[in-house]
């Protein structure tokens, strides 16, 4: 078992719901060969460096996981084969990466929590107030 | 005539080229990983055309300047970085 990431870039022309989907069914691809999620991000629509395709825009989205090295090719031929993916990048992270990744990941939880939390209490304080 | 050569006086000091010491900051910080994901931080490490700087300028270690451009290559391909441009900051 490796640990590989993925970013794939969509194409702008797509529905919020189209885009999901096709997310949905590159997450299927890894999860039907035996590997494991272990997180997925999405960037949303960025602004390109440079036009691909003649799109300045696209949905990033980035997906972790682990698997047998077979499922990269694939995964890649996946990407290749669907015309809404304009770009991609999988890659082997090596335990420096591997240390950096994890790292990301709790930071993402702690602020993710951080700002449920105080949505809670400002929800909270709403209530005393009504209360009052 | 000698002497008043010699007496040439300066109003500031001659500033004597004192060199400071290059570091390599990946080293000094202890930074293992360098992300592709970040092209703000990556833009340090590049001109204004957005090629790569070489070690000579940076300070960088040969072991980190070979990550910086992988990651730089990295953020390239995802277009989260331009291949060429002008006048990039």
């Amino acid at each position: 078992m490796n640990h590989y990431e993925t970013v794939f870039i969509l194409t702008p022309v797509l529905s919020d719901a189209q885009m999901k989907e096709a997310v949905e069914k590159f997450k299927g691809v890894l999860t039907d060969n035996g590997a494991a999620i272990v997180n997925e991000e999405a960037w949303g629509l960025r602004k390109l460096a440079y036009p691909i395709q003649k799109k300045t825009t696209g949905f990033y989205t980035l997906i972790e996981f682990d698997g047998e090295p077979t499922i990269v090719k694939q995964l890649e031929t996946a990407f290749r084969r669907d015309e809404k993916v304009l770009r991609f990048l999988t890659f082997h992270l090596d335990k420096f990466a591997a240390e950096y990744a994890v790292k990301r990941r709790n930071l993402k939880k702690a602020a993710k929590e951080e700002k449920a939390a105080e949505a809670t209490e400002v929800a909270e304080e709403a209530k005393t107030e009504t209360n009052d | 005539m000698a002497q008043a050569q010699s007496e040439i006086r300066y109003l500031t000091p001659l500033s004597v080229d004192t060199k400071k010491k290059k570091y390599c900051r990946f080293k000094r910080s202890g930074i293992k990983y360098i992300d592709y994901k970040d092209p703000e931080f990556l833009k340090k490490f590049l001109n204004e055309q957005g090629k790569i700087l070489p070690r000579r300028i940076t300070g960088t270690s040969l072991k980190f300047q070979r990550r910086v451009a992988k990651a730089v290559k990295r953020a390239r391909h995802l277009a989260l970085l331009p291949f060429v441009t002008d006048l990039m900051k």
